[in-house]
């Protein structure tokens, strides 16, 4: 996208913030040109950001490939015995494992239909966002800003207690309504009940992340190419297909990739909802059942394996979003 | 505003019926909020029973009572504090002297960091809570104050998870500053520490508010680094552990647990409501850069 529109988007929402540049400075275009002396500086800058990352996230990233080669239980953990290297027998035995295979699956479609969810919402509401006046706009964006500011323990913590069997108020709304199924009916107990009660926190916490970032990227388009095309008498189909979402479509690749990078590692509210995975672990995820393998029953090399997967499942992800970012033409 | 311009245009039925719309999900939304903070003022009786109501007639403290009687609640409180304000701290000064290093330099590498800082992002923090743990242990051994059960072992892996995001938002905010005041500032003789701190560090504040607020909910939510690397040192636990005492095999306590879950989210809703506005523009910023 052109660097005026970038630069538009960018002042759009800023009312009243200071670091607004002026209209007329071309700010981000020069950066990096002009006089620098001392090629060193920026690598002094860059140290302490190297530093804290090179030990605290590239070595764990080593060790935790290191680990998942080797033989790591209990025994060595505590010094009891020497540690052997394996090979891929680690692997091998969690791919041979059909249990490994239904949480893979289990994880990608719960992630799916959770991004898929929540950017319908978001979007939609973001929508819903231009077509009102102030007053039912600031009560939508407090109500969401409230949901995006509950931390992920305790958001699970009341969803539970709302579809609570015995005390929640959704069933009893649910009865009311005439479906009398949901008497005392326990969401935990069946298995995709208890994966849509976790959506349904999800969705609840994650949306308005989506929706504040479209309804910005809305807003950020110039009002007069909008009008230019209604008083053409385009339709607002039209107006929506080629004018709207060719702009909007660079917010909308980064809200989808944080979408699947988020609900891919859904952790808090599966441990918290399902109690450590569900009923006979029939509500595993990968990242809960890394978490299982490894501290509950002490299988680290395991656990490490299937972190290794999740990274490389991310990093694909992350391979795509970095093309497309690139075929924008977005500059780095 | 240009903005009511293009509604105008919209019949009025249709906009009457958008902001029903609207405001009945603003209700559901916030519909959770308001059910965690009644159920925490609800007497016992009200909250066991079987037909819940949207309202109470007798508020009472009870719940909140026994949060904080509960032995050391207030010092778990304030270890999620403190651990949660030196993780936005150090993480805001590192990112800002990185994000002036990848935006306002030019130097071999510099679009690969960028594409490094990017994928870091990426990296499921929980997938490395078995190297950290191990990490921590032994670092525990050299370096006393990080080590497993200590508060420094939930500090560092947060300044280091929420870096790459910071860093890759402040961008934004550098890059905004026009060049020009850096060549007058070098012109007038200012050194370039001076440029830094004196000039560059208050303009990109705001962006640094937006960022810190992502690096402060990190924290402050943490549950699985609290649940795995504080072990047996129980004075060193934070809030999210807090809670799930209220959780028992014989019946939770719900009151209580809405009570903790209130007082746990208060502070966060605080937080965002103070800096939301520089959360929108901050978050324009980063996407659209």
């Amino acid at each position: 996208m052109s660097a005026g529109t970038a630069q538009h988007a960018r002042r759009a929402p800023a009312k009243g913030s200071r670091s607004r540049p002026g209209p007329a400075v071309p700010a981000g275009r020069r950066s990096g040109k002009g006089p620098r002396r001392g090629t060193w500086t920026p690598w002094l800058y860059l140290a302490p950001a190297l530093v804290v990352l090179g030990g605290l996230l590239v070595y764990p990233i080593y060790q935790l490939g290191l680990i998942s080669f080797l033989e790591y239980t209990q025994a060595q953990v505590s010094g009891g015995e020497p540690t052997t290297f394996q090979g891929f027998a680690n692997y091998a035995e969690l791919f041979g494992d059909g249990e490994f295979w239904n949480v893979v699956v289990a994880t990608l479609l719960f992630a799916a239909v959770c991004v898929v969810s929540t950017l319908a919402v978001g979007c939609a509401l973001a929508v819903l966002l231009t077509r009102v006046r102030a007053v039912p706009r600031l009560a939508l964006m407090l109500a969401a800003l409230g949901a995006w500011a509950t931390p992920a323990i305790t958001g699970s913590t009341v969803w539970v207690f709302l579809f609570d069997p015995d005390f929640g108020p959704v069933n009893k709304v649910l009865v009311w309504l005439g479906l009398s199924g949901f008497e005392n009916y326990s969401w935990t107990y069946d298995r995709y009940s208890a994966f849509a009660l976790v959506l349904f926190e999800v969705v609840w916490c994650s949306f308005p992340f989506v929706m504040v970032t479209v309804y910005a990227g809305i807003r950020a388009i110039p009002t007069e190419v909008l009008e230019a095309a209604a008083l053409d008498g385009a339709s607002t189909w039209r107006i929506w297909r080629t004018i709207m979402a060719p702009m909007l479509r660079p917010i909308l690749v980064v809200v989808t990739i944080q979408s699947i990078i988020w609900d891919f590692k859904v952790f808090t509210q599966i441990y918290v909802m399902t109690d450590g995975g569900g009923i006979a672990r029939q509500n595993m995820v990968l990242n809960v059942y890394a978490y299982q393998k490894a501290f509950a029953s002490s299988q680290y090399s395991l656990g490490s394996a299937i972190g290794v997967v999740m990274l490389l499942i991310l990093l694909a992800v992350t391979l795509v979003y970095l093309r497309l970012l690139r075929r924008q033409g977005e500059e780095l | 505003m240009s903005h009511s311009r293009v509604s105008l245009r919209i019949r009025r039925p249709w906009r009457f019926a958008a902001e029903a719309t609207a405001l009945i999900v603003a209700a559901v939304v916030a519909f959770p909020l308001y059910w965690m903070v009644l159920s925490a003022f609800k007497p016992e009786g009200e909250i066991q029973s079987t037909e819940p109501r949207p309202w109470t007639t007798a508020p009472s403290l009870d719940s909140f009572r026994r949060v904080f009687q509960q032995e050391d609640f207030g010092r778990y409180f304030l270890n999620s504090l403190f651990v949660a304000g030196v993780v936005v701290v150090a993480s805001a000064l590192i990112a800002f002297l990185a994000a002036t290093a990848v935006a306002r330099f030019t130097f071999r590498f510099r679009t690969t960091l960028l594409i490094m800082f990017l994928v870091a992002q990426m990296v499921p923090i929980e997938a490395l809570t078995i190297p950290m743990f191990f990490l921590m242990r032994d670092l525990g051994e050299s370096v006393p104050g990080v080590g497993l059960n200590t508060l420094g072992s939930l500090i560092l892996p947060h300044i280091a998870f929420s870096l790459p995001f910071a860093i890759w938002m402040l961008r934004g905010f550098v890059k905004a500053v026009p060049e020009a005041l850096e060549e007058a500032a070098y012109l007038d003789g200012a050194s370039r520490s001076r440029f830094l701190w004196q000039i560059l560090f208050p303009l990109v504040f705001p962006g640094l508010v937006a960022t810190s607020v992502f690096s402060f909910i990190s924290a402050w939510n943490d549950f699985l680094f609290a649940k795995s690397f504080i072990i047996s040192a129980t004075e060193n636990s934070t809030l999210p552990m807090a809670l799930l005492v209220f959780f028992k095999a014989e019946g939770n306590d719900w009151g209580g647990i809405m009570a903790a879950s209130t007082v746990m989210t208060i502070p966060v809703l605080i937080f965002f409501v103070l800096v939301q506005r520089r959360l929108v523009s901050g978050l324009g910023g980063a996407v659209k850069d």
